[in-house]
């Protein structure tokens, strides 16, 4: 079987709010350009996990006459807390006049981002872009003179040791005049875009955190549509930064979520873990007491801000949204800048399409995007560089007193896999068992998630040398991918009196954390097989 | 409102679906005939000593060997005319020719039915036994097949009278070429009453030995969680669990399964739940009737050199 | 020879099923839909036969609300010919019988001597509906088959039935329909490229109310309920006598 080809004006990888952004402007600038999408997941939205408390302007920027019926904007904003957890029954309220200003969400939505993007994607087909989901890019392609021309997907049909089964399907290629690159966080192509073009050159290296969410049904009297709940402190402790969500939905479902920065520095610390001990803070436990949890799954944030967002255009496409870095890290809301970068980088192609001069930096520094991204270029990196009670002190003196006007800028530039101490057993971290009412384990907690492969196919996570977990990674910080993986993929187990190093690849919610926290750089996140990967709904 | 139980063979004795058949019908009828289609008179015997049953009707011919479906199912609707209900155990048997019958009686059959809650309403098992949903029909012959899982087998000691029905044979469009009978001398995984199921702490295909082992001296059939599949143990056919067999037996054995959620999904019906497992905190061990904390090694060879 | 291979739309089998309290029915919003499991082994039959040359045309029937028309898609991507949609006006409540009934209708209109359709739907798990559907038009029936070979002349086919007690092989004079199991066959992927080219594939949209059939259900659905795990007071044993013993009690051995 041969792979076949196919042409398009613009090629999209990931069907986020950044990547459905770019399709729709690009149709509403020009209905007669072609425009396909691509989406790992086996549907639109299924691989998508937000929290999510949504700005709408940018979606009524996008559809200035259907946004007001889209269905995901239901459940406005109703009160906003914000809880400063000081132990594991303590709290303190943090009066509303000394909450940063950029956690205020007046005019804001509760959404499922998921549902979000499968009503954008249904405006998209509308406008006649081509969306396939179930099928990831797997490599961009190149002409002889290094211009990116498009991406290929993969085959389908290989089993575990790399053998074409019965089934074998050989990807395609689609070329493309311009090709945009959605893949959000620690996207796997952007990640070797950024590194061949250079895009990076003269950022502070980006930083991520790992959010997890579950969504949970609760019969409680407490229940609220429209509030917001938001927490810093417990569980998490210096050393590791972060902060806690629980946002009401309509038809009693509550998320529960908690952001863990991955710069935290003991290699025993799982994050997991630490979001099954926060459900069981008084302050959360009230809302989810007696109710059911109904789904889980967890997925990176880039959260480095504007000192860390790559050059977003590079010969033959585009980086959008979290890819590219487009993340207000002092909100931890990315979801209006991705659907604002999408757009940016549509106006942008179809400028240059129609053989315009144009130049993207001047058109992005001229955007409210930009505006928006520079007022908060501090926040992640107070934060990460005094720690938490004075980089939160810092950042509610900036941006309620100076309102970020601050002449000055702070970097960090240590990589979050480079923060881990290394293992001492005198702070190792012991955690509780699971209570099975407000805490679970991993596995319980994945068949919420939904997540499958198909079993007989190569593992999609390719370390480079297949030693060092059992080595370095071992000896130096107990290897620490047993605890951050959200889906128990990595394990060492004892085969036959031998310690091996097992990887449970059918677990993984491509959430990219190895990718990005292994202290070696040893593991690759790759698509696997289209299709597969969690299957979320409403997250 | 008389009901009537199809009855199955398994050589001459009548299965134990059927017999789970008889004890749900018991619920809608008190006045339960049995149906018989066979090529041999004498196996009125087995059916006229069911406890429970007024009158066996046997249809007896040669061509009934191998039932044909298109043939049972028109010889079945045409007694019907006497009967508000037709049972039957839920079987590969009894789902080939049941919804055929339901098409010529224009009803809609109800399968698996788990729990009679009156005469037109039932509850049964959707999504591979992840939702049950209570039903209610609006049928007036009602035709059933039931979940031998479900309820009690009945026994003999009936004497029912036997009538044989002479019926002229429609004409068949297939015909029975051969039986191939499943070569393993064990029990079939999911009607067997007993279980020993093996996960991936016996470490290698060798040890699974010792599952077989114990599976033969409790007459049980062999099961094993994905984790003991995929480790290359044993094949694939033996997998219990939400993409595995769904398995509801008397005993169901799980040496060295942790118990993750999508096991459970297959097997959370047993009746009693045994967990041999060196770790008291595996999840399988909250679903157990009993648990032994123990070695598996050392567990499975005390068990099998145990003389019973 | 014509092959119908009817195709159902249902929830994902990797997805839980979760039960709407107030509707009391299981939710389906916004839900991961997929092709039954068993259909796509149907069509990954009938397009092998295809392939083989011994049938002339293959088509997708397949009945439900506008959504339904992804699943006839899909059938078109994996390559067969034609498709024919049936559409509902709302999410009826479609039982086997009714859907034996549509499908009689359309079998007719098609001439089709062979049907092959999966043994059950993933959702209602009925295992009905080839049944009823062989019982309407009088078609010789196969069911449960893990094995198809279709004669030299296509006058009849011998096929492989998973049963309980083993594997049955019978001989199906034409026309037939066929309800296959797991093992028959190992689907193939819609490809990218076929998935393109499917979008100009014929399908045919027909209105379930011209077709004259009554659709009023025979069971209502009262109430569902997911049915968890529950957990047990477990007793520990220390022994094999131990344990023998307490299941002797238990009268399971
Ligand atoms: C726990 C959590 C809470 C959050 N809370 C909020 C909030 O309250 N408010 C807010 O505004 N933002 C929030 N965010 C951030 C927000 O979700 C992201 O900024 C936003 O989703 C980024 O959009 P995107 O389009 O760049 O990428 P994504 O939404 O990540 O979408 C990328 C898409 O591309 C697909 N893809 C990736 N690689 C490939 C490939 N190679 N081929 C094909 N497809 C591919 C993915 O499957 C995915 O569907 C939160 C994030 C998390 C994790
Ligand atoms: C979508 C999906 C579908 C799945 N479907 C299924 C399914 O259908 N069926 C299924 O089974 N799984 C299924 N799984 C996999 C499931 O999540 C678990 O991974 C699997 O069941 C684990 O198998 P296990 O219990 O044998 O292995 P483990 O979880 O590794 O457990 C091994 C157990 O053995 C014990 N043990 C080890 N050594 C000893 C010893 N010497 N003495 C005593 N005890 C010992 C350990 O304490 C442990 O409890 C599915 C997963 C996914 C994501
Ligand atoms: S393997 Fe990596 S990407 Fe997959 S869930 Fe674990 S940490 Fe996330």
């Amino acid at each position: 079987m041969e792979r076949e080809s196919i042409e398009y004006d613009v090629v999209i990888v990931g069907g986020g709010p950044s990547g459905l952004a770019s399709a729709c402007k690009l149709k509403q600038l020009n209905p007669n350009l072609s425009v396909c999408l691509l989406e790992k997941g086996s549907e639109i939205g299924s691989h998508i996990l937000s929290g999510a408390v949504f700005e709408p302007k940018t979606l009524f920027d996008l559809f200035p006459e259907d946004a007001k019926d889209c269905p995901s904007l239901k459940t406005p904003v109703a009160k906003d807390d914000l809880f400063w957890l000081t132990g594991e029954n303590k709290s303190i309220k943090v009066p509303s006049w000394l909450m940063p200003k950029s956690l205020h969400n007046k005019g804001n939505y509760i959404i499922s981002l998921g549902e979000l993007c499968q009503w954008i994607s249904e405006k998209a087909m509308e406008l006649g872009v081509d969306i396939f989901p179930g099928f990831p890019a797997q490599n961009y392609l190149k002409d002889e003179s290094g211009r990116v021309i498009g991406i290929s997907t993969g085959d389908m049909g290989i089993d575990k040791e790399g053998n074409q089964k019965g089934t074998f399907t050989p990807g395609m290629d689609i070329l493309a005049k311009q090709t945009i690159f959605a893949e959000g966080a620690r996207g796997h192509l952007g990640k070797q875009l950024i590194r061949e073009f250079n895009l990076d050159e003269g950022k502070t290296p980006q930083h991520f955190a790992i959010g997890f969410k579950e969504i949970w049904e609760v019969e409680n009297d407490n229940h609220s549509p429209g509030d917001v709940v938001h927490t810093m402190g417990w569980p998490l402790n210096e050393g590791t930064t972060g902060g806690g969500f629980l946002y009401h939905f309509d038809n009693k479902k509550v998320a529960v979520g908690l952001i863990v920065d991955l710069n935290y520095t003991n290699p025993s610390h799982s994050p997991f873990q630490e979001f099954q001990q926060f459900k069981r803070h008084p302050k959360i436990k009230e809302f989810l007491e007696s109710g059911k949890r109904v789904s889980y799954g967890a997925r990176a944030i880039t959260k480095g801000g504007i000192n860390s967002l790559v050059k977003m255009d590079f010969n033959g496409g585009m980086i959008v949204g979290c890819d590219a870095g487009t993340l207000n890290p002092s909100k931890i809301k990315g979801s209006h800048c991705a659907l604002q970068s999408g757009i940016l980088a549509a106006e942008y192609i179809h400028k240059i399409l129609n053989e315009e001069i144009c130049d993207f930096d001047d058109l992005f520094k001229g955007s409210s995007l930009y505006q928006e991204l520079y007022k908060s270029r501090n926040f992640s990196a107070a934060m990460h560089k005094f720690g938490f009670y004075l980089g939160a002190a810092y950042n509610f003196i900036e941006s309620n007193i100076f309102r970020n006007a601050l002449p000055f800028t702070i970097k960090d530039e240590q990589k979050d896999c480079d923060s881990l101490n290394l293992n001492n057993p005198l702070y190792a971290k012991e955690y509780p068992a699971p209570d099975n009412v407000l805490s679970f384990d991993i596995t319980s907690s994945l068949f919420l998630s939904g997540t499958n492969h198909e079993e007989d196919q190569p593992v999609h996570l390719k370390l480079t040398d297949p030693s060092i977990p059992l080595t370095r990674n071992k000896e130096l910080f107990d290897e620490p991918a047993q605890r951050y993986c959200p889906a128990g993929v990595y394990e060492i187990i004892d085969k036959e009196g031998e310690e091996y190093f097992q990887i449970n690849a059918q677990n993984c919610l491509h959430c990219k954390t190895c990718d990005i926290k292994d202290p070696s750089q040893n593991i690759n996140w790759t698509p696997p097989e289209g299709g597969g990967g969690p299957n979320y709904i409403g997250m | 409102m008389s009901a009537l139980i199809l009855i199955e063979l398994n050589g001459s004795d009548v299965s134990a679906n059927t017999r789970a058949a008889i004890t749900a019908a018991l619920n809608l009828s008190d006045s339960l005939d049995a149906l018989v289609l066979t090529n041999d008179a004498s196996n009125a015997s087995s059916v006229s000593a069911l406890a429970g049953i007024n009158t066996v009707k046997m249809i007896v011919d040669d061509a009934l060997e191998h039932a044909n479906v298109e043939v049972a199912s028109r010889l079945i609707a045409d007694v019907m005319n006497d009967y508000s209900f037709l049972v039957a155990g839920s079987s590969t048997f009894s789902k080939n020719i049941l919804p055929r019958v339901g098409a010529l009686l224009d009803v809609q059959p109800i399968s698996d039915v788990c729990e009679i809650k009156s005469k037109n309403t039932f509850v049964r098992p959707l999504y591979a036994g992840n939702v049950m949903a209570t039903v209610e029909t609006s049928d007036e012959t009602i035709v059933m097949t039931v979940r031998a899982t479900a309820f009690e087998h009945s026994g003999d000691g009936g004497s029912a009278s036997v009538e044989t029905i002479s019926a002229s044979m429609p004409s068949a469009n297939s015909e029975f070429i051969s039986l191939q009978e499943s070569v393993s001398e064990r029990p079939e995984l999911t009607t067997a009453e007993r279980i020993v199921s093996g996960g991936r702490g016996l470490g290698s295909k060798e040890n699974f030995a010792l599952i077989e082992q114990l599976a033969d001296k409790l007459d049980a059939a062999i099961g094993a969680s994905r984790a003991a599949v995929d480790a290359g143990f044993i094949s694939n056919d033996y997998q219990v669990g939400q993409t595995g067999k769904v398995v509801a037996p008397k005993l169901y054995l799980a040496v060295g399964i942790s118990g993750a959620i999508q096991h459970l999904a297959g097997m959370k019906d047993s009746q009693v739940i045994v967990v041999i497992n060196n770790d008291p905190d595996a999840p399988m061990s909250r679903m157990a009737d009993l648990v032994w904390q123990v070695d598996l090694f050392d567990a499975l060879n005390e068990l099998n050199a145990y003389q019973v | 020879m014509k092959i119908i291979i009817p195709v159902k739309r249902v929830l994902d089998p990797y997805t839980q099923a979760r039960v709407n309290k107030q509707t009391q029915q299981v939710d389906l919003t916004n839900a991961k839909m997929a092709m039954n499991p068993f259909c796509e082994i149907a069509v990954e039959e009938a397009l092998t036969l295809k392939e083989s040359g011994s049938a002339s045309e293959t088509i997708a029937v397949s009945i439900g609300t506008d959504k339904t028309v992804d699943t006839l898609r899909t059938a078109l991507a994996m390559g067969v010919d034609r498709a024919i949609f049936i559409k509902t006006d709302s999410e009826l409540d479609l039982q086997p019988l009714h859907v034996a009934k549509i499908l009689a209708n359309i079998i007719k209109r098609e001439e089709a001597e062979l049907v092959i359709m999966g043994k059950q739907a993933v959702d209602n798990d009925n295992n009905q509906t080839g049944q009823m559907l062989s019982g309407l038009i009088d078609y010789s029936l196969g069911t449960f088959i893990s094995k198809f070979d279709l004669s030299d002349d296509a006058s009849s086919v011998e096929i492989g039935r998973e049963i309980d007690s083993g594997i049955e092989t019978r001989k199906l004079n034409l026309p037939a329909i066929v309800t296959v199991d797991l093992r028959l066959n190992e689907p193939r992927y819609a490809s990218l490229p076929n998935i393109m080219k499917a979008r100009s594939k014929p399908l045919e949209t027909i209105e379930l109310s011209s077709l004259g059939i009554d659709t009023s259900p025979r069971i209502k659905i009262l109430s569902v309920e997911e049915s968890g795990t529950k957990d047990r007071a477990s007793k520990q044993v220390s022994s094999a006598e131990e344990l023998f013993t307490e299941l002797n009690q238990m009268g399971v051995l």
